[in-house]
């Protein structure tokens, strides 16, 4: 095990498929053609972005007119937005209002923060400690001039699922967009868009096993928005350029094996992260698991280890191999501290010393033993140095032995 | 709905390698010398020592504590603990090194330290983490001072003093050196993180002349 790495960063990003590699090798130098071309060889990528959009709008459980492929999960999430607001927004002058959360990934909040800068108002709704936004808060946050709401589906720091059809709901009965960034959620969740009853739903390759560099928007038939890149035309005038045909292909087949995977991986890496989290809450003091108990993504266990700083206990970890990652303000390039686990009202200590561990579907039993083994005493170092010793009882409510028990089952 | 503004100010910023540590400050990461291993260590050590430090970093909220034990003003030995990351333990193992080295340094040499001299001697930290090397170079002078204080040399005491720059929102030239160390270069990223000079206006100029004065100082 000394040797080998032991990747529990997939939330960060995943290692791509075999399978997935394999699907896409041809379409680089042989099956190269551009979709829009007049030839045989233009026919072929056209056929592949075909089969590609139909595969991915069956597991969404949409048509295929509604998929628009795009470069990232954060253009998803910024052409939504973006997209909404300047359509409705700006040009049709519905609303300068959006609603967000406070515990969204980048790619969310500093599109909505741009935006405000443009004169949109944006209001962010709080979350209680387990990551989780208030219903009732978003009903009160409802205005007149709301145009959008866009709340993500897993959290991809702390794993925190939020409740998607409700919100939907809410926004339906008042007639207000809503979107969706679904980015961690391909691996373990259902992405059938008329489940989840939202209008836009941003994924991307990444997280799934997928290539990098690609993603999508979901974009419920009817609604306009206002596109952020023009050119030639692609993607229904929608997000213009000559189509990624090797990445789209890849991130289709990732999509269908994660999909296809769902069940098996949910239990198995269920188990392994509830040993995992168990292994660590009972031999580590002073620690406790960020994020929601039940309503949490499978892979994430995230641990608040009190008196250490993340980036000591990051590499000292990934001096034996480990890869796995931290809030801690030492590691962000702002110098702050995890918004999220700020967010769900801890205090800054409590985020520096948060240990996120990500599990796949490379993760074995024999690597949660590996860390579960050297972790303590990584952990009693980094402890020995620090001059900070935290009062355990400021952090009762999150170290009683309840917090301790997680079940972590199949999330409906 | 309001009137949209159309010019939007968004700059893009380098930073490659943000965490990239070379082999001697990784040294001296996973093998730290001089630090005080446990409650009981600085039990033992405070009996002996004569000097103690404390300093918060301001930029990342992290802690520093650091002892020393002068013997006519020459440190013997320096130990420290820290709440902070790999180029705070780094840093400080290497300045507690450096001030103890060959028979240990004159407390007046000690005070000439840089965190610069600091991080020459770790052969680089990344840019970010420079304020980390801030913290062990604060805590030392905090000790010294400790020191100069226990042994009746209160005249030489420094007082870094802080000077109001901003009247109306009292912003020291402390939170302008802060806010530089955290990164910030032009005027707008002072104020963005201490919102000097918001109301009073007249002090701008030697703000930026104090934003010079300390890029030059560390990054220069
Ligand atoms: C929740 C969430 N949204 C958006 C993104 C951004 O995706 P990408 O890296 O493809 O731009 C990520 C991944 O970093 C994510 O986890
Ligand atoms: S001590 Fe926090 S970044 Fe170095």
């Amino acid at each position: 095990m000394e040797n080998k790495t032991v990747y529990l960063d997939n939330a960060a990003t995943t290692a791509v498929d075999p399978r997935v590699v394999e699907a896409m090798i041809p379409y680089f130098n042989e099956n190269y053609g551009n979709p829009g071309s007049m030839h045989s060889l233009g026919l072929g990528g056209q056929v592949a972005l075909d089969n590609s959009r139909e595969k991915i709008s069956s597991i969404l459980n949409c048509s295929t007119e509604e998929i628009l492929f795009t470069g990232s999960g954060t253009e998803s999430c910024n052409m939504a937005i973006k997209g909404v607001a300047h359509h409705l927004g700006k040009k049709l002058k519905k609303g300068n209002h959006i609603i967000t959360q406070k515990t969204e990934h980048h790619a969310v909040l500093e599109t909505c923060e741009f935006l405000e800068k443009e004169g949109f108002e944006v209001t962010y709704l709080d979350v209680d400690r387990f990551g989780m936004v208030n219903l009732d808060d978003l009903k009160n946050a409802i205005r007149e001039e709301t145009i959008l709401v866009s709340i993500m589906y897993a959290n991809n720091e702390i794993g925190t699922i939020q409740p998607l059809e409700e919100i939907s709901d809410i926004c339906r009965e008042n007639k207000i967009l809503f979107h969706t960034d679904a980015c961690q959620a391909g691996n373990y969740l259902d992405l059938d868009v008329e489940k989840i009853g939202c209008d836009l739903l941003s994924l991307n390759g990444s997280k799934i096993y997928g290539p990098k560099g690609v993603g999508l928007l979901y974009l419920r038939k009817g609604i306009m928005i206002t596109p952020l890149i023009h050119g030639g035309g692609q993607e229904r005038r929608l997000r213009s350029g000559t189509e990624n045909i090797p990445l789209i292909v890849g991130f289709a087949k990732a999509l269908e094996i994660a999909t296809a995977e769902k069940e098996g991986e949910t239990e198995r890496i269920g188990k392994l992260s509830k040993k995992l989290t168990e292994g660590i809450l009972s031999t580590i003091p002073k620690a406790f698991l960020n994020g929601h108990p039940e309503k949490r993504i499978v892979s994430n266990v995230n641990i608040s280890i009190l008196d250490v700083e993340g980036e000591a206990v990051l590499l000292y970890l990934d001096h034996r191999g480990v890869c796995a990652s931290t809030g801690s303000a030492c590691t962000s390039k702002t110098l702050d501290p995890s918004h999220v686990i700020l967010a769900t009202g801890l205090p800054y200590e409590a985020a520096h010393g948060s240990i996120r561990f990500s599990l796949g579907r490379n993760t074995t039993n024999e690597e949660i033993d590996y860390v579960l083994e050297i972790l303590p005493e990584i952990i009693k170092n980094v402890r020995g140095i620090s001059p900070v010793n935290l009062k355990a009882e400021d952090f009762k409510e999150y170290l009683s032995e309840a917090n301790k028990k997680i079940s972590l089952g199949v999330v409906a | 709905m309001s009137e949209m503004k159309t010019h939007i100010d968004v700059k893009a910023t380098v930073d490659s390698k943000n965490w990239f540590y070379n082999d001697t400050v990784k040294e001296h990461f996973f093998t730290p010398k001089n630090f005080l291993k446990d409650e009981k260590e600085v039990e033992e050590f405070e009996k002996v020592s004569n000097g103690v430090g404390q300093v918060g970093s301001p930029a990342c909220g992290d802690m520093m504590k650091l002892w020393i034990r002068v013997e006519d003003d020459v440190i013997k030995e320096c130990k420290w603990q820290t709440f902070g990351c790999a180029s705070a333990i780094g840093s400080t193992s290497m300045l507690s090194l450096m001030v103890t080295e060959n028979e240990g340094m004159k407390v007046d040499e000690a005070l000439k330290i840089t965190p610069q001299d600091i991080v020459k001697r770790l052969e680089g930290l990344p840019a970010r983490k420079f304020h980390c090397s801030v913290l062990g170079d604060k805590a030392l002078r905090g000790a010294i001072n400790d020191y100069f204080r226990q042994s009746g040399q209160d005249d030489k005491v420094i007082v870094e003093g802080a000077k109001i720059i901003d009247k109306i929102l009292k912003i020291t030239d402390k939170d302008i050196e802060e806010a530089v160390l955290e990164g910030a270069r032009t005027l707008e990223e002072v104020q963005k993180k201490t919102k000097i000079g918001a109301q009073d206006k007249s002090c701008i100029p030697e703000v930026e002349q104090l934003i010079r004065f300390y890029t030059e100082k560390y990054f220069g």
